[in-house]
């Protein structure tokens, strides 16, 4: 095997690159071919470049199905590249790719989709609440959000570049694993604190009126929350929406 | 508002509909953000944040999970945004007009993902052979494929939504029955219990995050009291 230096316009490229990783997402190959795109600039480091057999047929390996978490495919791209570049055998690629996906999926969707993501929310709600102006909340929100989002990128992409095909260590790291759990405690809190100011305040008049909705707000979500099916709270407001919004024009 | 007013929305429902998934997920489609945007071009920043924040308070509700079908927020919080602002935050049922328009939108846009997903996938079976030749034109030119179709799907969809759903919210506040303030209790306590069940099922399940909750609320019921 032979280790390959990537040049910093190359890392460059590919990191820009992830951040389309999704562009041609599908029901047939997922991120397959978002993978394939991200890699391409580095495997044109290949011997042979761009039309080299080495190059052709490394693309083709890297672009059939893979599924991931959009930010954790970083990992994937930098490892599988890397892989690719010290010639590790394909069948061996292969398995790796195969054993990647599972773990780069449920750990981003926890990490980013179930927690960074609501937690920048409840920020941003919690803002409004206590008096933030547009731009103030949206700015908060955007600063916080991406810098999670960018450093879990350009994290992903540098581990996969040093750690290649033993990149698996990185991602049980303690941080990590711990992370989630750190996020779901500070959602909680601020959850609490962020729903009711931003409710009130959006009311805007304060008194019993607002008292009453913030009753109603509780008593809705613990019955919500008995709903065991999730995305589901959403549809029964736009039920109870057509319901008012009929009712308003018809008396 | 004529087709001029409208295309610089759409240009904005556009950006926002590609970075649901497509690029760069930056979640500036994120109602709190597209909403306050789309208020600011019609007129309004401080508007749009208010139904940015009701349909945030929604969004809270589902995740954009791999290959599930969600509500693409974008373009439906533009739309929401800019009709609001549009309409007017003052008069007696503009937002939960607003917010309802907001809502068919994210749901008609959610089915426009579906749609786009299934043309990309046919334009890949096309260009199959090419790509397990291992073609560097075929893989970049199925990718800018996918972003420019789901760009204009966002175009697309936020000027016909806005184009629709501005002179029915007119038709419908003017004959609007309940009290202004009423219509929009009604429409925030709603979004409030939604993100509240939401909350309560993805951040409670861990140790001690229940209390924590729980000690947030006390705070949270504490600031509104004192103010």
């Amino acid at each position: 095997m032979t280790r390959t230096r990537v040049p910093f316009m190359i890392r460059l490229s590919t990191c820009v690159r992830l951040f389309a990783v999704q562009g041609s997402w599908n029901y047939e190959i997922l991120l397959g071919n978002g993978i394939g795109f991200c890699a391409e600039p580095a495997l044109r480091l290949l011997p042979g470049g761009r039309d080299g057999e080495r190059y052709r047929s490394a693309l083709a390996r890297q672009s059939r199905y893979f599924n991931a978490h959009p930010y954790l495919a970083s990992v994937a791209v930098g490892a599988l590249t890397r892989a690719e570049l010290e010639g590790v055998d394909p069948a061996k690629i292969e398995r790796f790719r195969t054993a990647l996906a599972g773990p780069l999926g449920s750990v981003g969707d926890r990490l980013v989709w179930s927690g960074w993501l609501p937690l920048c929310s409840l920020l941003a709600l919690g803002a409004y609440g206590i008096g933030g102006t547009a731009g103030f909340v949206v700015a908060l929100f955007l600063i916080t959000y991406n810098a999670g989002h960018i450093a879990l990128r350009a994290w992903g992409l540098k581990v996969g570049f040093s750690k290649g095909t033993e990149v698996a260590q990185s991602l049980a790291s303690p941080a990590l694993r711990r992370a989630p759990e750190w996020i779901e405690r500070a959602g909680a809190l601020l959850a609490g604190i962020a729903v009711p100011t931003a409710v009130e305040r959006a009311i805007g008049i304060g008194g019993e009126l607002s008292a009453a909705a913030i009753g109603a707000v509780l008593i809705g979500g613990v019955v919500l929350a008995r709903i065991p099916n999730n995305s589901v709270g959403w549809r029964l407001a736009l039920g109870v929406l057509s319901c008012v919004v009929l009712y308003a024009v018809l008396i | 508002m004529n087709l001029l007013e409208i295309l610089p929305i759409a240009l904005l429902g556009a950006i926002c509909g590609l970075d649901f998934v497509s690029f760069p997920q930056a979640m500036i489609s994120r109602p709190i953000v597209g909403a306050t945007a789309g208020g600011a071009i019609a007129g309004s920043a401080p508007e749009g944040l208010l139904i940015g924040v009701v349909l945030e308070l929604l969004a809270l509700d589902t995740r954009p999970f791999g290959a599930s079908r969600y509500p693409e927020w974008g373009t439906a919080g533009v739309t929401g945004g800019a009709v609001f602002a549009a309409v007017g935050a003052g008069r007696p049922g503009a937002l939960p007009v607003a917010v309802f328009v907001s809502l068919v939108t994210a749901m008609i846009s959610g089915s426009s993902m579906v749609a786009l997903r299934k043309l990309i996938g046919a334009r890949a079976a096309s260009v199959r052979t090419l790509i397990d030749a291992g073609s560097g034109g075929a893989v970049v030119g199925l990718q800018l494929f996918g972003l420019t179709a789901d760009l204009a799907r966002g175009f697309l969809l936020t000027m016909i939504a806005v184009a629709l759903a501005l002179p029915l919210a007119m038709g419908t506040v003017a004959i609007w029955g309940l009290p202004h303030t009423l219509s929009n209790a009604i429409v925030i306590g709603l979004a409030g219990a939604v993100a509240g069940g939401a909350i309560w099922k993805f951040f409670t399940a861990g140790t001690r995050t229940g209390w924590l909750f729980l000690a947030g609320l006390v705070i949270g019921l504490g600031f509104v009291a004192a103010r």
